[in-house]
């Protein structure tokens, strides 16, 4: 138990100071953009037209004039005290924004999560179960050719066919346009979550299914379902009771560290059905050059990705006994 | 059973074969279509697809087929270049990693986690951002943010090598450093280095459209599929699918046929993890 808490303390300890270096990395990218925020947000015609005095209130407000060594320690000294500045582009605290936008994407990512997770695990096992046979091929075909095809064409297509051709969900956005917030029904919502979920469970099947088909034909080989063959076991009960729980906890284990596939699948489908989440607000900040909302979503998806990562860590050593001892025999 | 072996051996080297001949030709013909597809025609503007023009045509006239194979042609250059790009960095970074001693190891791993720690989407459009988007932008992006897993696979591998009997031997006669490296390390990790470098051509290919599709990439004048898609949205709802589904549908088709010939020359040069 001592070993398992050093090994997590220290996996706490570098997970923070490796969210450090996510924060200054994203700063020095952010800050060697040599694109103009005042060109980008402004534009030229309305800048030529302008002051001098004017042009420089606005390089102000947008940080141009201020060192960025400065300007990291202050972003930093303030984030540290859990304030992550204002963005500029929405003029509101950015932990509210995203806050609010992280409310909408968990929807979608969550239910991506679990619904590609238990999917790619069942359609893993039987390919696994089949192997060779028409059911694994289709299976392995599915996972080749979604691994191949891009997410936003993918979301461009479902779109087409549900909301344009058929007309049976909505376009996009997160409620219906024109109604105010007290007449949006959880069905609203549902229905407008769906094909961005869709797109995202779809995507994210090919991974675990692969993965948990070499699971499967190991386990198959292994020596042990060899003796419980011998042994007389039906084919049922090895595959529930050797099989299964020998492949569930790797897969968990991996879908814990695909969070930072799922986010970024979440960044396209949300462009895609204009989904008004913290993906579509990463690509916002990034058009327009809002350093802190950025930054502050970098670090907050980073978060994620590590916790994620954190409990893969875990996982691995409360699963499998071997990882464990290994840790403490170090 | 070795006649049989013999076979597939020789169909899996005919279907590369032909793979890169028909990924070249697409490459050379979007070369060719270049100014054609920038070539606008209001007379014939919105067309469906017909015999004349396969793909149809968009709201300025421009013929699709020609977008779409100019397009192609500018992915597969990026994802060569890239691709290239990411994989010479995996290997110098994943070989220092694992010779230069521990502070090179420790320094190396910690560059690893960071990459892998930014979701993947976000790091390529920081770092286009960085090199201020466009062409360097895409291709800096991409090429940048590619390396870590094959760099952690190297790393595992020239460990593993550094083990071997003969190395240790060679060690033991007192060659230098870098002749192990050149004589003995580096000739296994060259079938790493190809696959390593042919399977990076889909995920390279993919995050250039994806990045340029969200904005950060190429610019629009540029006929990318990226670009071609994220203006098509405009014209879904009028019922004009022809002119996302097409080129969407050719990229996937490019990007399978790098993936199955990618596990093609995987099979023939590592015929260890060929069992199947």
């Amino acid at each position: 138990m001592r070993h398992r808490l050093q090994f997590a303390g220290k996996k706490l300890l570098r997970m923070i100071l490796l969210l450090l270096g996510v924060s200054l990395a994203a700063f020095l990218l952010m800050n060697a953009s040599p694109l103009d925020p005042l060109q980008t947000n402004i534009g030229q015609a309305a800048l030529g037209s302008m002051s001098q005095e004017q042009i420089e209130v606005l390089e102000a407000y947008w940080g141009k004039n201020t060192p960025p060594a400065e300007r990291y320690l202050q972003w930093l000294g303030s984030a540290l005290r859990g304030d992550f500045g204002d963005s500029l582009l929405y003029r509101r605290p950015v932990l509210q924004i995203i806050g609010e936008r992280l409310g909408g994407s968990l929807w979608l990512m969550v239910s991506a999560w679990i619904l590609s997770g238990v999917l790619g695990f069942l359609l893993g096992a039987a390919a696994g179960w089949t192997r060779g046979k028409w059911p694994d091929r289709l299976i392995r075909g599915y996972c080749l050719l979604i691994s191949s095809t891009p997410v936003f064409w993918l979301a461009i297509l479902l779109l087409l066919v549900f909301a344009v051709w058929l007309g049976i969900l909505p376009i996009g956005l997160s409620v219906p346009i024109g109604a105010d917030a007290a007449s949006v029904t959880l069905a609203d919502r549902l229905a407008h979550a769906i094909l961005p979920a869709l797109t995202l469970s779809v995507t994210g099947v090919a991974n675990i299914a692969l993965h948990t088909r070499e699971k499967m034909i190991d386990v198959l080989e292994s020596d042990y379902v060899l003796f419980a063959r011998a042994r007389g076991e039906s084919k049922s009960s090895i595959l529930l009771r050797h099989g299964l729980r020998n492949m569930a906890l790797p897969a968990i284990t991996l879908q814990f560290g695909s969070i930072s596939e799922i986010i970024g699948g979440s960044v396209i489908a949300e462009q895609v059905f204009s989904y008004p989440g913290l993906g579509q607000a990463a690509v916002s900040a990034g058009l327009g050059s809002d350093m802190p909302l950025l930054l502050g979503i970098t670090v907050v998806t980073a978060a994620l990705v590590f916790g994620g990562n954190f409990i893969a860590d875990l996982l691995y050593g409360v699963i499998d006994p071997r990882i464990r001892r290994r840790a403490a025999h170090k | 059973m070795i006649e049989k072996n013999w076979n597939s051996r020789k169909s899996a080297i005919l279907f590369v074969t032909v793979a890169v001949l028909l990924l070249a030709a697409v490459m050379v013909a979007g070369i060719v279509f270049s100014t054609k597809a920038m070539q606008t025609d209001f007379s014939r503007k919105n067309q469906s697809p017909s015999f004349s023009f396969l793909f149809g045509t968009d709201w300025m006239g421009r013929d699709m087929l020609s977008r779409t194979l100019a397009g192609l042609s500018l992915s597969i250059r990026i994802g060569l270049l890239t691709a290239v790009v990411s994989t010479a960095l995996a290997l110098l970074l994943g070989t220092a990693a694992a010779t230069l001693g521990s502070k090179a190891d420790a320094a190396v791993s910690w560059c690893i986690d960071l990459c892998m720690g930014i979701p993947h989407i976000l790091l390529v459009i920081l770092i286009s951002l960085a090199f201020g988007k466009g062409f360097i932008g895409v291709v800096a992006g991409v090429s940048l943010s590619h390396w870590p897993s094959l760099a952690r696979i190297v790393r595992s591998e020239v460990l593993q090598l550094r083990q071997a009997p003969y190395v240790m031997t060679a060690e033991k006669l007192g060659a230098s450093r870098f002749s192990i490296f050149r004589r003995h390390i580096l000739p296994h990790l060259f079938p790493q280095f190809l696959t390593g470098l042919i399977l990076q051509f889909p995920h390279a290919i993919l995050h250039e459209a994806s990045v340029t599709f969200l904005g950060f990439g190429l610019p629009p004048e540029q006929p990318a599929i990226g670009v071609i898609l994220s203006e098509s949205m405009r014209y879904l709802t009028t019922g004009k699918w022809w002119l996302a589904v097409l080129p969407g549908l050719s990229l996937a088709a490019v990007t399978l046929l790098f993936s199955v010939t990618g596990n093609c020359l995987r099979r023939l040069l590592d015929p260890a993890s060929a069992q199947e």
